[in-house]
């Protein structure tokens, strides 16, 4: 790591990071009980959970080419961003099984099983689940740092899971997935660049 | 620009709501008046078609739309649509027809009897609304423009004018313009299969596809065209713009059924927009034909419903 080579470096602490990433989920608990959803409250709030959460994913990624590439250490926010992150993703599902389908588990254990799009999306989850129960000091040094990082690179195929997830639910081919899509595959391939 | 637009200032503009509904609602008792013509609000008549429950909000219907004419997200049409000119309107009637022509909208609403039909439409996205149309059966207007004994299809278009739909310009090409639609002669002949000009008495709103589209409450609620400027006969199955954009998930029928899926989503249930629940609205049981079973089931008898979907 090229620390020596860092011409931005924050000093400002990382509690303030993990309060801007729960503002978005303020604004929209703000808005269900004094806002407007619209016509269909509970899609609003899943689209949104869901890019929310694809949001800070990407943030995440960035993190490293913006250190290696512009000298931006931005390290120490990555945990509150990652986790955020992953706050959002499960916002996002639980709005899926309790306000989309009810919990009704025979329709959601179908929708598992033979849509692609849901079964990549839990995917997604379930291989960020052991990053989210491992992102505390302590976790680091029972891995080793080294074990830790392997985990960790988990998250490649977790946000590519996430933008697939939500390109593959769209009609059509509209903008907005498809540049989430093309930001997460051009931060995946820069990885390859740099190290393959 | 304000001159052009005034011939559209029409009753619900100038006068009170509550006192026009009234008013309208008088009109009504006096055996169904009508009012023809496009720039006025309609008094409806009645229809046996109708369902009786609970109607979805104006703001739903007229803020939760579909029409990518005018954008992808669902709040573009109502936030777009308004530049749409609607008024002159002319419509091609062309193809196997006895009278083809440019009609213009005015002269096929004349003499034509505005209903008021209260329908379930259902999206193929699984969400569904009660609407209380105002129009006029379609098969009305194709029997006065006499199809030839060889039709069997009818093909609709809507308009393409990218200087008014944003959705149609642009780099990315959502769908091929223009939309096009397409039924068959007995489908477009039911008595259900409507044109609609209006929506709770009052003229279309534009995002709702002003000012005449077709509304087929067995389908699912793309196969509604909207802005219609073009209707042809024609003795073969017309091409339909979401069956050229990716046809093995949306068939030439496209009827409601809740046996088959969409490729990627289960067309098993629905949400009612607005249902009393709010936030934790249920879902329900999507309904064979959408509920319309008894009058347009058989239309398809003998045919496999998978294979047609």
């Amino acid at each position: 790591m090229a620390l020596a080579n860092l011409r931005i470096q924050p000093r400002f602490p990382t509690w303030p990071v993990y309060l801007a990433g729960l503002l978005p989920a303020l604004w929209y608990l703000y808005q269900i009980f004094y806002g407007d959803l619209g016509a269909d409250p509970a899609k609003t709030l899943e689209h949104a959970m869901g890019e929310w959460a694809l949001r800070f994913l990407i943030l995440g990624l960035a993190i490293t080419p913006l250190r290696r590439e512009f000298g931006i250490g931005l390290l120490k926010y990555r945990r509150a961003i990652g986790l955020a992150a992953f706050f959002y993703v499960v916002l996002h599902l639980l709005v899926y099984l309790l306000l989309d389908q009810g919990l009704d588990w025979s329709a959601i254990w179908a929708d598992i099983v033979k849509r692609p799009y849901i079964t990549i999306g839990m995917a997604g989850f379930l291989l960020l689940l052991p990053l989210a129960a491992t992102s505390f000091n302590a976790a680091i040094r029972w891995l080793g740092g080294r074990n830790w990082n392997r985990l960790h690179k988990l998250v490649y195929p977790a946000v590519l899971a996430g933008a697939v997830h939500y390109v593959m639910l769209v009609k059509s081919w509209p903008l907005e997935p498809l540049v989430y899509l093309g930001i997460v595959l051009a931060l995946l391939a820069w990885r390859v660049w740099r190290r393959a | 620009m304000l001159l052009r637009h005034a011939p559209d200032l029409c009753e619900r503009e100038v006068t009170p709501r509550d006192l026009y509904l009234n008013r309208r609602h008088l009109l009504a008792g006096f055996g169904g008046m009508m009012l023809a013509g496009t720039g006025v609000a309609h008094a409806a008549v009645k229809s046996p078609f109708s369902t009786d429950e609970a109607l979805t909000s104006l703001k739903d219907i007229t803020s939760y739309n579909n029409f990518y004419e005018f954008g992808t997200d669902k709040s573009d049409p109502a936030r777009n649509a308004g530049r749409l000119t609607v008024k002159p309107w002319k419509v091609k009637i062309d193809g196997m027809v006895g009278k083809p022509g440019d009609y213009d909208l005015d002269d096929i609403l004349k003499g034509v009897t505005i209903e008021e039909r209260i329908y379930r439409m259902r999206c193929v996205e699984g969400w569904s609304m009660v609407i209380p149309w105002n129009g006029f059966p379609l098969a009305s207007l194709l029997k006065r423009v006499e199809p030839q004994s060889g039709a069997k299809f009818v093909a609709f278009e809507t308009l393409v004018r990218p200087s008014e739909m944003s959705g149609q310009g642009g780099f990315f090409k959502i769908l091929d313009w223009p939309y096009v639609e397409g039924l068959r002669l007995d489908e477009a002949m039911n008595p259900l299969t409507l044109l609609a000009t209006g929506l709770y008495g009052e003229n279309l709103p534009n995002q709702n596809g002003a000012p005449l589209r077709l509304v087929v409450p067995w389908k699912y609620g793309f196969k509604g065209i909207k802005s219609i400027v073009r209707i042809s006969l024609t003795d073969k199955q017309p091409p339909t713009s979401w069956n050229i954009q990716a046809p093995q998930e949306y068939g030439f029928y496209s009827n409601v059924n809740p046996e088959v899926d969409h490729p990627r989503w289960s067309q098993a249930t629905e949400r009612r927009i607005g249902d009393g629940g709010g936030l934790f609205a249920k879902r329900r049981p999507t309904l064979p034909f959408n509920g319309y079973a008894e009058q347009v089931a058989g239309l398809y008898t003998g045919m496999d419903l998978r294979k047609f979907y």
